[in-house]
């Protein structure tokens, strides 16, 4: 039991290395060994946070190396919670890729390493391993965008690559600069000798925070950092996009909060107040931007994506604000984020692989024809948009709350305006969805930007397009209508047990932020 | 001013390279220079490590063969830093086989050129 947080990074890794080797055998085994790996990840990671969320933390000592001087694991409410939910979605977007595709074993030994960086980047303790496992993830992420069979994917990889790589390396330059004055890297020490050896309004510790903060914001996608995104999204396999966008950003914009509320802690905020101020307009910014761009947006995946650069200024502003409700609501909105955005990627490359509809004037009456794929797109759209039951709604009160007790009257503003904002870019394709009577032979012509196959719109039924448009090769099948409504359900059913679940984090939380 | 750079020469280089790192990724439409910039810009990272480590007449971190004694250089930026190369050498292998990729599918390497072939498209 002890070892669960090492093995939580070494069962996907050893696992990607045998699916790869299954894989020469029988290229079918690589999938069941990848779920196989994903399901104990899955049951470790649950284990592990119905222990923690008590208000216990879990530690490890890697090679029983003594902290700090060895790297340490640490778990605590926040972490387990983040764990828990990689481990479920990479589940989930596994029994989709299983249809959708891609099938390759290096695909799941990729998935799998994947799995691991990013349980790696939330279990450990240490602020270089933080590094290591980033650009684990990097990599593994990189990889799977270029696993598209177009050379469109390729371009957006290297995109993503080159920006991701500075971003990873300006967090490592502010490691070194916080090395240099501390003299650790263990995440507890650091934070302990922050607060007591060194000034918070030391040069290189400020330094040091402004390349952190950059460096992690650049992985999340915070306006103007978010470049790499919309293509790396749009061009990737639907089951990659998924993943990656329900998980990666996630688990950087949780590295952002790591950083900010247990190694420099809150301390750090009030000793340099204009940092503060900084962090939260930037993400107010974003907030505003994102919505903006997402809504001139015609293909459906860069919508989405740009929607997902909205949520995460939300999320890095409420972390940025720091009180014990706005973490509470960060932590809720990242966690309900994963779950919506990514079940709103494996609903639209569901729909693409019905009807072959990717562009918003596509999806034109697409409730007659696909009830239930449409129904679960509206349910996903509105729970972002943040209608009351779902954990959108959950999330942005926890967030606006604390952005009014704390006096961010920016914030609350910002919360309020990307709400009628988001509702802009969903209502659209809803209203295609709904009230847009189905193409027919005579239809209007396609939004004029991007490549639209003319055959997919005028052709009628759709369905016929759908089998010759490449990168769709295969049809829905009854399982992935039933996963994307499940994960429909679960969006809403979340919003019920957020309050509970604020509760359980509320144990964590504390201890975290008071110094 | 002038004191102070001539006495921190060190970190005067890791900023100019650094800089130039940038400048190429930016600047530079051939993609292989770009993935060059990238190197260059994490060199002057990992330069930065180890010029932090030095310290002025002190010792390797090695014990042993009679012992040196006195102040010993930090050993654990160089340790930090060969973990860094072998993840920089990784993303290296990685951005230049995406290059292969783009260059067999739009035969170019000049990224204006490729903006216009993907226009098309």
């Amino acid at each position: 039991m002890s070892d669960v947080p090492a093995l939580l990074v070494a069962v996907p890794i050893l696992a990607g290395v045998v699916a790869l080797l299954v894989g020469q055998w029988r290229a079918r085994a690589a999938w069941a060994v990848a779920a196989l790996a994903s399901a104990v990840q899955v049951g470790m990671a649950g284990l592990l946070a119905a222990r923690v969320l008590g208000g216990e933390t879990v530690s490890y000592e890697v090679g029983n190396f003594p902290a700090p001087y060895g790297i340490e694991l640490v778990v605590d409410g926040l972490s387990a919670s983040v764990v828990l939910l990689v481990a479920v979605v990479a589940f989930g977007v596994l029994l989709y890729s299983r249809v959708a595709g891609p099938r390759e074993p290096s695909f799941h030994a990729q998935y799998l390493l994947l799995v691991a960086g990013l349980s790696g980047m939330s279990v450990t303790g240490d602020v270089f391993n933080l590094y290591v496992f980033l650009e684990i993830t990097g990599l593994a992420a990189y990889a799977l965008v270029a696993s598209g069979e177009s050379g469109r994917a390729a371009v957006g990889a290297l995109k993503y690559l080159l920006v991701g790589t500075v971003g990873a390396s300006l967090y490592l330059l502010g490691v070194g600069y916080a090395f240099i004055v501390t003299g650790t890297l263990n995440m507890a020490d650091m934070a302990a000798k922050l607060g007591a050896e060194v000034a918070y309004t030391h040069p290189a510790v400020l330094t040091a925070f402004a390349l952190i903060v950059t460096g992690l914001a650049v992985k999340s996608a915070v306006f103007p950092l978010h470049t790499w995104q919309p293509e790396a999204y749009a061009s990737a396999p639907d089951s990659v996009s998924a993943f990656i966008s329900a998980l990666v950003s996630t688990v950087s914009a949780y590295a952002i909060a790591r950083m900010i509320v247990s190694v420099f802690t809150v301390e750090f905020f009030r000793a340099n107040p204009v940092a503060q101020d900084l962090v939260v307009g930037i993400a107010g910014l974003s907030v505003v931007a994102g919505s903006v761009l997402a809504v001139t947006q015609t293909e459906v995946k860069r919508m989405l994506a740009y929607s997902s650069v909205s949520q995460f200024g939300l999320v890095v502003a409420a972390f940025a604000i720091a009180t014990e409700t706005a973490v509470t609501g960060g932590t809720i909105h990242l966690i309900g984020h994963a779950v919506m955005k990514g079940g709103l990627f494996l609903a639209v490359g569901a729909v693409a692989a019905a009807t072959g509809a990717r562009y918003v004037s596509e999806y034109r009456g697409l409730a007659s024809r696909r009830p239930f794929l449409a129904g679960a797109v509206a349910v996903l759209a509105l729970a972002m948009v943040g209608v009351p039951p779902a954990v959108g709604f959950v999330g942005k009160w926890y967030i606006a709350l604390a952005a009014v007790e704390s006096e961010s009257w920016f914030i609350a503003v910002v919360i309020l305006s990307s709400t009628l904002l988001t509702l802009a870019y969903f209502a659209r394709l809803v209203e295609r969805m709904y009230f847009a009577s189905a193409p027919t032979a005579a239809a209007e012509p396609a939004e004029p930007t991007g490549p639209v196959p003319d055959a997919a719109v005028a052709d009628g039924s759709g369905e016929a397009a759908a089998s010759e448009r490449p990168g769709t090769p295969d049809r829905v099948t009854p399982g992935v209508v039933t996963l994307v409504i499940g994960v429909a359900v679960l969006a809403v059913a979340l919003g019920f047990v957020a309050t509970e679940f604020a509760q359980l984090l509320q144990q964590t939380l504390p201890e975290l932020l008071s110094p | 001013m002038i004191d102070l750079l001539l006495t921190r020469y060190n970190y005067v280089a890791v900023v100019l390279l650094l800089g130039i790192g940038t400048y190429m990724l930016i600047e530079n439409s051939n993609l292989v220079k770009k993935v060059i910039g990238m190197n260059v810009f994490q060199t002057g990272i990992f330069l930065f490590f180890i010029t932090a480590a030095y310290v002025e007449g002190a010792n390797p971190p090695i014990v042993g063969h009679g012992g040196h004694g006195g102040p010993y250089v930090s050993p654990l930026p160089h340790v930090l830093i060969l973990t860094a190369i072998v993840v920089g050498v990784s993303l290296t292998a990685v951005a230049l086989a995406l290059v292969v990729r783009i260059y067999a599918e739009y035969g170019t390497l000049d990224e204006d050129v490729l903006r216009e072939v993907r226009a098309d498209e």
